[in-house]
């Protein structure tokens, strides 16, 4: 599951009188991931140090100019480039303090963009659709640049993407209602046109977001009635015929997203990974009609990930860089951390029991009731939150580590640190907020153990199970190590919480378990719940002994001498009168029983799973099958197992074991002389039940009947009634 | 469309009689019926198997057989009498005693080949008589040899020479000419209950011991036996496929089929097995295309074979007919009192009261609960055979076939005084209504006129006799609805369905008649056509699951506050026509009321059609409208008359 984190204030903002503008030009990526170059509408540009909250360093243009492009950060040459009053191109380091003394330069028409992205050259785009590498537009900035869009066409929003060969300008315009997308390539200069398919008549994009993967770039885009559409472009593109043609660009719903009451006004959505983006200015869905929220969205399962309400006016902007997303809202600038694990169906859906935590821990932006009520109080909310706040926090739980240096420190520390740290982040109370990062912090103690044969930490990875927001599919090592390091514990632990073994893993378990040596599986303690149901049913070897649901040994003994006719079955029975019959004492031990009940209770289905099972040997198939036997036994004995409230194998999921058995090894069975006298009480068992269901079917039938006769209402001889004809 | 308080009355104790002995008549498509109360039902196989006439039983008329000679209808009964009826005025026309004890059986021959047709009835002391049908009535001819034990069953041969009883023990051909015996077949303390002759003179027997037994008639030996029952095979039926009942209820069909392919040697083979009895078979008719049987249980069944009539249609379906094709309820709608009638005996309810309001589907708290006011015995032997009350409540009539009784009810109290002086017109009834302000009452009399009377206190006074012109027949079963007219005024065109129930509208005047094959016509009788409604509805057709149903529409009437609306009703649904809203189409649902329910409001009104059906009450006896806007629901739940039915001889148990 994708999460938004508590965000944190960046900036203060001074959005214009009319409200409508944020008063922030653009946000940029500047060395790493901690430092951003923010323009704001007017004069200035700021870099910040997000982690800190902190400007670090600021410059303003002149009285009387503006900026009027967002400045950018060339990682090549460690400098700042801005345009102001469209013409002046600037460029700066960090050292100069002052803008004036830069140095500018001047050309001959108006810039609409200067773009700049890791491992490529800045890139000018000019109002008229032009486009020039900065260093060549440098060296004679006074070319003419030439005209490329139409009259009365103008560009609406642009980017820069460089993939391994190239490097593309991107930007979208307007003529008349009609949207175009350019893709102009850069060395050697190709440009295409596309046109992009009309939505319903007046609307148009609210906002572009493009990304490069898989050799293509994908176009999203979002249209005020909430759909959001994704157009796919190779890069290698078409052979491009000159005439300025504009191709139609194929378009893909990828969501529609509700929209409450109108349209959408202010909002915007930005990928962030090929199944997830972000959506800020939307309602929630569960919240209303409020559009002040920032959701993320998976796009291959359509399903709402997470979402946030954001206090005050939101102005449509979003910018994504390094798992942050940086919004202006209000009058502040915030930062929202966020995460997007890979998404797998089982964490995505739920499977069995992870319906029911991944339910309870429900939305987190769920408005409070304060909120709805009193709107304007509703205003310091936590993405407000102070410096000051956050700083006395960090302050509080200065001895607990962030989830990265966790994770760094399990990489190298011993084992002892690595149990306090992981142990410490668990016990911490926000433990929900935490768990998309749990996966990761479970594989990478995997990793670790699996490297390191010293290594290992099975309390905390017991406690990481135990809290049910892990899956086999997030760390498909962990079963086969416990397994390895003969933890039974944990192993049993993963067998009951994880919905999504595979039938291999499950024969592996099966497998081990049976040809574990008793020692072995007495060391060490297992799940109560378990041992202690187990330890009932043991204790029963010595109950009452009668005529059992219909099947009862001595009646079993005359199938038996019904269908085999042997002579020497007379002495048998005399035995079986003396002391109890084999198949009613265990015939495994306790923790190795407790272990195959786990077995038991995981999903399965036939066909994975009888291959796997083909492994097991003769013997050990012989074992398994007589503790079915004897489970199966002491359930039909009376109305035992359910009753008890306790982790227990079904009766049908015993049956169906016993099925699955008997199919796989069915051939090897009957070759084996010690199974014989397992399979002739099966047999009968079986011949029992089948007698019990068909009378059961009998007085089903005549039950049924009664029923019938009750099903009708009793109107009595006189009564008045209302009824409604339409 | 509007809420309805609903009186769901299950108080009426209707109790049909069981059904004795039934004739088939080929040549018109009648079938006799005769019930253990001595009643006869004519019913109309070729409309709709509409029960067009009922005569109404007697004390002491016990009849056991039924014979249609051409038109005419004989019974016989264990009295000792024949009784011959009048078709046309709904009574016995003469009875003549046989001399000979309890009379078992009659039978007539087929056809004759002179003029005179003869009859035979089969007697308690061991005659068997033969009569002579005349023009007028029938005379005793001769008695043919006296046997020892009673005759039981009688069949002529086809080639009306020979005559084949069944008797105790023993089977016995008589020639009719000479009167002498000329074979028997002799079996072991059997009553052979039924007989048939077949023209290569096979004569089929069923029994006491529960066999169907085949005979040859020339020698007199057992061909075969069929051990159908462990009880009696009460009725046989013959053609070239047979049927018998048995009294567990089953009836068997037989055939006479060839075993091998070549079509050489063929057998009487059982072929199908019916069971739509709870109790015995009494009476069985194999017409053409389906097996009809009658019984203890009082239900009339008819079985189509499905190898002679087409599948899945109308004419395959299996029809049981359990309640009377007319109303035996009348409602006074402005006093609340429910008239039931029963054939001794008339009963007067006051219906409850409730003043809670509900929601659709609630029961309401029964404040009053309702009352019998009053149970009237009836004077004389003959059963009642209509019955009245009058809209105000301030009058009750009733009629049998010898009698007619005017009371005058005081207030609504318990008080009740015979209006003594009657006209001498006024003898007897086959319909009696009230006009809407009680001040009429139309008595439907013999020879299809009408008697008018005004109804002042404290006597009544004879207004005026409406004659039919010659020729003209009225249709004497439908109600007779209010016209205060006393000059022939229109007449309706005929059609070919006997109509069913007919009213005259009270503010716009039209007629509304329902036939028997459930066609709706509305005649303007102020017009003298028929209205553009009701010729929208022939133009476009009735829904086909309306012609489906397989019970008549028994009564009309209007909703005061909606002059489109008619209210009709059948045996298992009640129905309000709104005039005003599109016909139903070939392709819409007939049956649309839970849709409508489970749509929002905007969207039902394209959903909506005329035909408004409600069937959540079931075996309706009468649907009246009241007064005040609540409709009165009469059911009889059939389960309540079989509980009162005597136990039968066998009763199916689970397992058994």
């Amino acid at each position: 599951m994708a999460a938004l984190y508590e965000g944190y204030t960046l900036c203060g903002l001074a959005p214009a009188q009319n409200q409508s503008n944020s008063g922030v030009l653009g946000v940029e990526a500047e060395r790493d991931s901690d430092h951003v170059v923010v323009t704001d509408s007017t004069r200035s540009v700021t870099l910040y140090k997000v982690s800190d909250q902190k400007p670090l360093s600021s410059w303003t243009v002149k009285q009387g100019q503006t900026l009027t492009c967002s400045a950018v950060y060339n990682p090549q040459t460690k400098e700042y480039v801005a345009v102001s009053d469209g013409k002046v191109i600037r460029i700066w380091k960090q050292e100069h303090l002052l803008l004036d003394q830069a140095f500018k330069a001047t050309v001959s028409a108006d810039v609409w963009r200067v773009h700049c992205v890791a491992g490529g050259e800045p890139v000018v785009l000019f109002k008229r659709g032009a486009v020039r590498l900065l260093d060549a537009l440098l060296s004679a900035p006074q070319q003419p640049i030439e005209e490329v869009l139409a009259q009365e066409e103008s560009i609406r929003w642009s980017t820069n993407i460089v993939t391994e060969s190239q490097q593309f300008a991107i930007f979208t315009t307007e003529q008349k209602g009609d949207h175009f997308l350019y893709l102009q390539r850069l060395n050697p200069n190709t440009l295409q046109r596309y046109r992009l398919e009309r939505e319903e008549p007046g609307l148009s994009p609210l906002s572009f977001s493009a990304s490069y993967r898989d050799k293509h770039i994908r176009l999203l885009y979002l249209y005020p009635n909430g759909h959001v559409y994704q157009s796919v472009v190779s890069e290698r593109g078409l052979v491009t015929d000159e005439g300025g043609q504009a191709f139609p660009l194929p378009r893909s719903l990828l969501l529609s997203l509700p929209v409450g009451e109108g349209l959408l006004e202010a909002a915007s959505a930005q990928a962030l990974d090929e199944a997830h983006i972000a959506v800020v200015g939307v309602p929630h869905p569960s919240a209303g009609s409020g559009k002040d929220f920032l959701c993320i969205w998976n796009t291959n399962f359509q399903t709402l990930q997470a979402g946030k309400e954001i206090a005050g006016k939101i102005y449509g902007q979003l910018w994504s860089f390094w798992n942050k997303l940086f919004i202006p809202h209000g009058k502040t600038l915030s930062v929202i951390p966020y995460e997007c694990p890979k998404s797998s169906l089982a964490s995505a859906l739920g499977k069995m029991r992870q319906v029911k935590t991944e339910e309870s821990k429900a939305p987190t932006s769920v408005p409070s009731w304060n909120n709805i009520l009193h709107e304007e109080k509703a205003l310091p909310s936590r993405t407000v939150e102070t410096r000051k706040t956050r700083i006395t926090r960090k302050s509080q739980s200065s001895s607990s580590l962030t989830n990265y240096q966790v994770l760094e420190l399990i990489k190298t520390a011993p084992v002892e640190e690595v149990q306090r740290e992981v142990d410490l982040l668990l016990s911490r109370t926000d433990i929900q907020d935490l768990q998309p990062s749990l996966g990761q912090l479970a594989s990478t103690l995997v990793s670790r153990t699996l490297q390191d044969p010293a290594f290992y930490t099975p309390s905390s990875l017991a406690q990481l199970v135990h809290t049910r927001c892990l899956c086999h599919s997030v760390c498909p090592d962990l079963v086969l190590l416990a397994l390895e390091r003969k933890d039974y514990f944990l192993c049993q632990l993963c067998l009951q919480f994880f919905p999504d073994i595979p039938e291999a893993i499950t024969c592996a378990c099966l497998k081990a378990f049976i040809s574990m040596s008793d020692v072995d599986a007495e060391n060490g303690s297992l799940e109560p719940d378990g041992v202690s149901f187990m330890e009932t049913l043991i204790a029963r070897e010595r109950g009452p002994d009668g005529l059992l649901n219909g099947f009862s040994p001595t009646s079993a003994a005359e199938y038996r001498s019904d269908g085999l006719g042997g002579g020497g079955t007379r002495a048998q029975q005399d035995e079986e009168m003396t002391s109890p019959p084999p198949e009613q004492i265990c015939p495994v031990g306790l923790h190795k029983a407790v272990l195959l009940n786990e077995v038991l209770q995981t999903a399965y289905s036939d066909s994975f799973l009888l291959p796997h099972l083909k492994d097991l040997s003769s013997q050990q198939v012989v074992l398994f099958l007589q503790y079915l036997q004897f489970l199966y036994l002491k359930y039909s004995q009376d109305a035992f197992p359910q009753t008890h409230g306790l982790r227990s194998p079904s009766l049908s999921q015993i049956l169906d074991w016993v099925c699955v058995l008997l199919d796989a090894h069915f051939t090897v069975l009957v070759m084996t002389p010690e199974a014989k006298g397992l399979l002739v009480n099966l047999h009968s068992f079986v011949k029992s039940q089948v007698r019990l269901v068909s009378e059961l079917g009998k007085i089903e039938g005549s039950l049924q009947e009664l029923n019938k006769m009750t099903a009708k209402k009793d109107v009595g001889q006189y009564s008045i009634e209302i009824i409604e004809l339409f | 469309m509007g809420e309805f308080k609903v009186h769901r009355v299950r108080f009426f104790d209707y109790m049909p009689a069981a059904i004795r002995a039934m004739a088939f008549n080929r040549r018109t498509e009648r079938l006799a019926l005769a019930r253990a109360d001595g009643a006869l039902e004519i019913f109309n196989f070729a409309d709709n198997y509409f029960q067009e006439k009922v005569i109404p039983g007697q004390d002491g008329r016990a009849v056991e057989a039924l014979c249609w000679v051409g038109r005419r209808l004989f019974s016989a009964g264990l009295n000792g009498e024949i009784t011959e009826y009048d078709l046309e005025n709904l009574r016995p026309r003469y009875t003549v005693e046989a001399y000979g004890g309890p009379i078992w059986t009659i039978s007539a021959v087929a056809y004759s080949l002179s003029g005179c047709v003869p009859c035979q009835v089969g007697c308690e002391d061991g005659t068997v008589k033969m009569f002579e049908v005349l023009e007028d009535r029938i005379q005793f001819q001769r008695n043919l040899d006296r046997q020892k034990g009673r005759i039981i069953s009688l069949c002529w041969h086809p080639s009306a020479s020979l005559i084949a009883a069944g008797m105790m023990d023993m089977i016995r051909i008589f020639d009719v000419e000479t009167g002498k015996g000329v074979g028997a077949s002799k079996s072991k303390e059997v009553v052979v209950w039924s007989i048939a002759f077949l023209s290569d003179h096979t004569i089929i027997s069923g029994d006491s011991a529960g066999k169907v037994q085949i005979w040859d008639g020339l020698t007199g030996t057992l061909a075969r036996t069929h051990l159908v029952t462990k009880w009696d095979v009460l009725a046989l039926s013959d053609e070239s496929s047979l049927v018998a009942g048995t009294s567990e209820g089953t009836v068997v069909q037989f055939q006479f089929l060839s075993s091998t392919l070549d079509g050489q040697n063929k057998d009487w083979v059982r072929t199908r097995t019916f069971k739509n009895h709870s109790h015995d078979v009494r009476a069985l008719v194999h017409t053409e295309t389906a097996v009809v049987s009658g019984g203890m249980d009082t239900q009339l069944v008819v079985r189509p074979l499905l190898d002679k009539v087409e599948k899945n249609t109308q004419e395959s379906a299996m029809r049981k007919m359990a309640f009377p094709h007319r109303s035996l309820v009348c409602c006074a709608k402005k006093a609340g009192l429910l008239l039931f009638q029963f054939p001794d005996h008339l009963e007067l309810w006051r219906l409850g009261e409730s003043d809670g309001h509900g929601n659709p589907g609630d029961s309401l708290p029964v404040k009053r609960k309702p009352e019998k006011l009053i149970q009237l015995k009836r004077k004389g032997e003959d059963h009642i055979c209509c019955s009245a009350l009058s809209p105000c409540g301030g009058w009750l009539a009733y009629s049998t076939v010898t009698s007619f009784r005017l009371y005058r009810l005081q207030n609504n109290t318990i008080s009740i005084t015979k209006v003594s002086k009657l006209p001498k017109d006024l003898r007897s009834a086959h319909q009696l209504c009230f006009s809407t302000d009680s001040s009429r009452l139309f008595a439907s009399s013999i020879n299809s006129s009408v008697v008018v009377v005004a109804l002042n206190q404290p006597e009544c006074k004879y207004l005026h006799t409406l004659k039919p012109k010659s020729g003209e027949q009225q249709p004497t079963t439908a109600s007779v609805s209010l016209s205060v007219r006393l000059q022939l005024h229109c007449t309706v065109p005929v059609y070919g369905s006997c109509p069913t129930a007919i009213a005259i509208h009270p503010t716009s005047s039209n007629l509304v008649v329902v036939h028997a094959d459930q066609q709706i016509f509305e005649y303007s009788l102020v017009q003298k056509e028929y209205t553009e409604w009701s010729r929208r509805l022939q133009k476009q057709g009735l829904h086909s699951l309306w012609l489906e149903r397989d019970t008549p529409i028994t009564h009309v009437t209007f909703n005061p506050k909606h002059p489109a609306h008619i209210i009709l009703h059948d045996m298992f649904m009640f129905c309000v026509i709104d005039q005003s809203l599109p016909l139903p189409e070939a392709k819409t649902r007939l049956f649309n009321q839970m849709i409508l329910r489970s749509l929002p409001e905007p969207m039902r009104i394209l959903h909506r059609h005329a035909f408004k059906m409600c069937k959540t009450f079931q075996n309706l006896m009468c649907v009246r409208l009241l007064e005040d806007h609540s409709l009165v629901v009469v059911e009889r739940p059939l389960l309540d008359i079989m509980s009162q039915l005597p136990a039968p001889v066998r009763q199916k148990r689970f397992a058994t």
